[in-house]
């Protein structure tokens, strides 16, 4: 036997820093909390202060003014009406972009020639930044030159243009469209992940059970990826929540205050009228309305790892 | 009712015709017919099994199911119910829901649905468990939920893929025995896939034996395994396999458990004797296989005997002893092909 040996290991070295978790923990750490702290907790307490002074962009001077501004902004008309359309703008989008981005993930999914084209396509609209999506939109609903109405108008379904950003519903309308539009990519990808940790001799077995379509549909896919649609959905509520930028480059919140929505106003009020405070006070109302958001999303995280 | 179920020069390609997983089968199962396709992984029998049930299309060939062409099918006009190596049960459905969902795709009102679905369940012994969900049952209880589900429509034909190989070997063995019963209860047409020989000995009324997308040889598994058409069959076939031994243009095969000390051989002028070499012997649930060498009946050969517990003749590592094999248990291959050929003069 000529094989040769390895040198004997002795204990030799010691542990360095590279070794000691407790020290490498917290200094991997430290990026992210930096991170939280000066970019999301020190505005948000800013944001916190703020609605309880009379601080401006002309005067930041911060001076206590207890619950003013909520008295000020509670006998605002246009404050009740951004809250109704933000609940509006939501919902609406939300039930529009799961139902598509459903279907969307099916196909997806599915095995078929050009299958990449097709993927391409769907994933556009989420990579195309969003003013410039915007803009592009703008120009399709423009109440002149809307190549839409010129469709329709060529087809016979309309005498004159439609006045899409012009009139109060179909304002709403059309920035509900353009902003599922926008996020459905999102939640196809999502639930598409869903989809696929589906194992496949679970759809075998139900094809072999005799279930059709609907059927495999209703009793085995959406159930199956509940949790997966909870946290798109969720996800999408939050964005679409918190989102003004489809809102303020297609109607800036008109007719009207028709499609103003929470972030539109507080902007429009903070930032447009110099008056922070108030700003601050109506952002405040995003808040717990997203921290149940929040709350729903852990939950139905929890629940897919009990499955 | 049971139905028959055939194919004929059934061929399955996949990847643009590069690979040929099942590649010109004609097979068939008689009524209530218990019929094994065995063979090492990723010699086609799984895609055989689901090309029958009509999970996919055969590139080329028939599918036959009581005596009709079922190709384009889909699986629920087949009359078939599988059941899968993982089970395949929904996780979010109760042990009841899982059962009784077959029936409910036939659109068969609750009551009914419920009642075959107990029958199902008491059937296999585990009604205690009807309000339960899959992650709270274990590998045997699972198997059986599976298997509930699959005979809760009266199917005519049952296709099992490998619905053992998930439980452990003690419940394997006790699992074997009882679906070996409860088909015979049943008497339902079953084609079952597994890649255990003993599986397939032990449960098959007859087993076919794949190998690179064809069947080498069906038969009664007494049948197979005394009566190898081919080498490949012989070596699979039997554990320890069958001993090959060069000699010309031709292979001498014999099983291990006939090749034992020459004393023990009876019939003087109808035994081939050989002097073997023992390197090495192990014990084995009271059996002993010895490894050695022969050297006299061909070219030097590396073989195995098996001495059952009965035999106590006492052997040594290193010693050279006198073995023998019966002429009537020697079996004959070509070189060239594998396959079985004619007696040769051995003691020439």
């Amino acid at each position: 036997m000529s094989v040769s040996q390895p040198p004997p290991v002795g204990l030799r070295g010691r542990a360095t820093l590279a070794d000691r978790e407790g020290f490498l923990a917290p200094l991997f750490l430290l990026p992210a909390v930096v991170y939280i702290i000066a970019l999301v907790a020190i505005p948000l307490l800013m944001a916190l202060a703020f609605a309880f002074s009379d601080v401006t962009v002309g005067d930041p001077s911060f001076e206590w003014v207890g619950l003013r501004n909520f008295d000020a902004i509670f006998d605002d008309p246009v404050f009740w009406r951004s809250l109704r359309n933000t609940l509006v703008f939501t919902v609406i989008s939300m039930a529009l972009t799961i139902v598509l981005a459903k279907a969307l993930a099916m196909i997806l999914l599915a095995n078929f020639r050009f299958k990449w084209v097709v993927r391409f396509l769907v994933l556009l609209p989420w990579t195309t930044p969003i003013a410039l999506a915007a803009v592009a939109w703008l120009w399709m609903l423009d109440s002149v030159y809307s190549p839409i109405d010129w469709v329709l108008r060529s087809l016979g379904f309309i005498e004159s243009n439609v006045y899409w950003l012009g009139k109060d519903d179909l304002a709403m309308a059309s920035v509900i469209a353009v902003h599922t539009w926008r996020i459905v990519p999102l939640a196809a990808v999502i639930i598409l992940a869903g989809l696929i940790s589906i194992p496949d001799d679970i759809n075998d077995a139900a094809a072999i059970d005799g279930a059709g379509f609907w059927r495999k549909l209703f009793e085995i896919t959406v159930p199956l990826t509940l949790p997966v649609i909870a946290v798109a959905t969720l996800f999408g509520a939050v964005l679409t929540f918190t989102d003004m930028s489809v809102v303020y480059v297609l109607t800036r919140g008109g007719p009207e205050n028709a499609t103003q929505v929470l972030p539109s106003y507080a902007y429009l009020k903070g930032i447009g009228s110099g008056d922070l405070a108030q700003g601050a006070a109506i952002a405040l109302f995003l808040f717990p309305l997203l921290l149940a958001a929040a709350i729903a999303i852990l939950r139905s995280v929890k629940r897919m790892e009990t499955f | 009712m049971a139905l028959g179920v055939e194919v004929r020069r059934l061929k399955k390609h996949f990847h643009g015709g590069d690979v040929h997983a099942v590649d010109g089968v004609d097979l068939r199962a008689g009524e209530g017919e218990y019929l094994v396709l065995l063979g090492p992984s990723g010699c086609g029998k799984t895609t055989l099994l689901r090309t029958i049930a009509g999970l996919e299309d055969p590139t080329e060939g028939d599918v036959l199911i009581g005596g009709n062409v079922v190709n384009g099918l889909p699986p629920r006009a087949r009359q078939v119910a599988m059941v899968f190596q993982s089970y395949a049960l929904y996780p979010h459905k109760t042990v009841m829901q899982n059962i009784a969902f077959p029936l409910k795709a036939e659109k068969i009102a609750k009551e009914e649905r419920e009642r075959r679905a107990g029958w199902a369940a008491e059937l296999l012994g585990i009604q205690h468990l009807l309000s339960r969900k899959p992650r709270q049952l274990s590998g045997g209880e699972r198997q059986r939920v599976a298997l509930a589900r699959a005979l809760v429509r009266e199917p005519s034909v049952f296709l099992l893929d490998e619905p053992l190989s998930n439980l452990d070997a003690k419940l394997r063995a006790l699992a074997r025995d009882e679906l070996k019963q409860f088909q015979g209860r049943v008497g339902t047409t079953t084609i079952y896939v597994t890649h255990d020989q003993a599986e397939a000995m032990g449960l098959g009324d007859r087993i076919a034996v794949m190998y690179e997308g064809r069947v080498r040889q069906v038969g009664p598994p007494r049948e197979v395994y005394a009566n190898p058409v081919d080498t490949f069959v012989a070596t699979f076939l039997g554990s320890p396999p069958m001993n090959l031994v060069h000699r010309g243009d031709h292979l001498l095969g014999f099983r291990p458990e006939n090749f034992l000390p020459a004393e023990l051989v009876e019939g003087d002028g109808s035994r081939v004797t050989v002097s073997l070499e023992i390197a090495r012997i192990e014990y084995l649930s009271g059996d002993r296989h010895v490894y050695g060498a022969i050297n006299g009946m061909g070219e030097e050969t590396r073989v195995i005997a098996r001495l059952p517990a009965t035999v106590t003749t006492p052997l040594e590592d290193g010693e050279v002893r006198e073995f023998a094999v019966h002429e009537r248990d020697l079996r004959f291959f070509d070189a060239e092909s594998g396959e079985q050929t004619h007696a040769q003069p051995v003691r020439a």
